[in-house]
């Protein structure tokens, strides 16, 4: 057992019991919800086994959607994030992104937040489209998506600060 | 051969991918139609157990208010007591078959949505003690929603804020009947659609349950209209409602157990197949 794999375990457990137990029962206006536990598909490593992240990011999605009683519009959201995170990568980091040593949990930096910011919106997007699946509801979408997307980027990097290994 | 392993082997994560999106894709359309049992369904041993273990400690914040709301009711059913001359005796009201229509099992929600556009409830007892799907479920201010999945313990319920739940109801001055659903807004209101314009409708009157589905008993209380327009498409009455319930503070819970249930559905059934 390596400690990548055991650290990639374990944020997956911490990250979903955080979000079922605090902040699914937080309703900013009354329907905002922050989704920090997409956390897990964004910090994977970079050159990690493609494979492997697209089954992990499944399950967090089908684990989501049985405490939430949607269906499998998690997993597919977070599939679907976990699918397009290489051209996510691409965008943001440059075409070489594979040859540079990306650490995604440091201080911030412009690529950085594009990259949190990418991969939020794609999944909310995905995300409150299922939720809805229809258009008659379409500004309503479009309301929480943009708000969504807002407190789950707050989260995110309330969370990557605080759980950031220390400088020596 | 050799050519399609080499396939299957360079486009693996593709391959997968497509799979697992297949397979969430149709768990989603399953979700989205109404009246099937769902696969994905917080009924189950672990989230029903997580949440009960939640529901344990964030119970015991709201214990004053729900000690009051007992109190208040308890008042209510005493003050129903007070001019009768045996007041130990209990009343039966009976059916033909010698025995109350209706049977009521207490339970708690321990697990309550309302920020989306599907909301379920989750309860804390299930097939063990005789829930089954499509029974009512109400508390002492009205409507709470229908009993939807089962596991041995845990059920889950489609709440009335939910745009797929529609519910039979009538306005209870003139008996004119109507469909209660919600239009995904407000968690206070819900909608009552296709009611007759000859229906005489004033705001303040108060909506409750229809006689017309096994499901409820007649004259639940739902909540009193507070707005009163007129469908451009249909030419029938549409009705903001006011909830009596809270439907984001819930407690305790009644599930109505209807005896005649079987025989009703039974009887329907063959009365369609002649």
């Amino acid at each position: 057992m390596n400690s990548t794999l055991l650290l990639n375990i374990s944020r997956f457990i911490l990250l979903l019991a955080a979000q079922i137990v605090i902040f699914n029962n937080m309703n900013f206006l009354g329907y905002i919800i922050p989704l920090p536990y997409i956390l897990f598909i964004i910090l994977y490593p970079v050159n990690g086994n493609r494979s492997g992240l697209l089954l992990a990011s499944f399950l967090l999605g089908l684990t989501m959607d049985f405490f939430s009683n949607s269906g499998g519009i998690h997993a597919t959201a977070c599939l679907i994030l976990a699918y397009v995170r290489p051209t996510i990568f691409k965008f943001s980091f440059g075409i070489s992104y594979e040859y540079q040593t990306i650490k995604l949990n440091d201080v911030l930096t412009p690529e950085r937040f594009s990259f949190i910011l990418m991969s939020v919106v794609i999944h909310h997007v995905t995300l409150f489209i299922l939720e809805a699946f229809q258009i008659s509801f379409f500004w309503d979408i479009l309301l929480r998506t943009l708000l969504s997307t807002v407190f789950t980027i707050i989260s995110c990097i309330i969370i990557i600060y605080l759980i950031k290994p220390n400088k020596r | 051969m050799q050519q399609i392993f080499n396939f299957i082997f360079k486009n693996s994560s593709r391959l997968l991918f497509l799979l697992l999106l297949c397979i969430s894709f149709l768990l989603t359309i399953q979700s989205h139609s109404y009246h099937r049992s769902k696969i994905i369904s917080s009924a189950n041993f672990v989230s029903g157990g997580v949440y009960e273990k939640i529901n344990n400690v964030s119970e015991y914040l709201n214990l004053r208010t729900e000690n009051d709301a007992l109190a208040l009711e308890n008042a209510r059913l005493k003050s129903m007591l007070f001019k009768t001359k045996d007041s130990a005796a209990i009343k039966n009201f009976e059916n033909l078959k010698g025995q109350l229509p209706e049977d009521v099992v207490v339970s708690k929600v321990i697990h309550n949505s309302y920020n989306v556009h599907e909301n379920f409830l989750t309860l804390n007892s299930g097939s063990l003690q005789g829930i089954k799907s499509d029974m009512g479920v109400v508390n002492n201010l009205g409507l709470v929603g229908i009993v939807d999945n089962t596991s041995p313990n845990y059920s889950t319920v489609i709440s009335i804020l939910n745009v797929r739940s529609q519910i039979n109801a009538k306005i209870k001055k003139s008996n004119h009947f109507g469909s209660l659903v919600w239009n995904g807004k407000s968690t206070g209101f819900a909608q009552l659609i296709d009611v007759p314009r000859l229906a005489s409708v004033r705001k303040g009157d108060t909506i409750v349950t229809g006689g017309q589905s096994v499901i409820f008993p007649e004259n639940i209380n739902i909540g009193t209209i507070e707005k009163i327009y007129i469908d451009n498409k249909t030419n029938y009455y549409t009705l903001d409602i006011k909830l009596f319930n809270d439907m984001t503070n819930l407690g305790h819970v009644y599930i109505i157990k209807s005896k005649d249930r079987d025989e009703l559905n039974n009887l329907e059934k063959t009365t369609k197949n002649e």
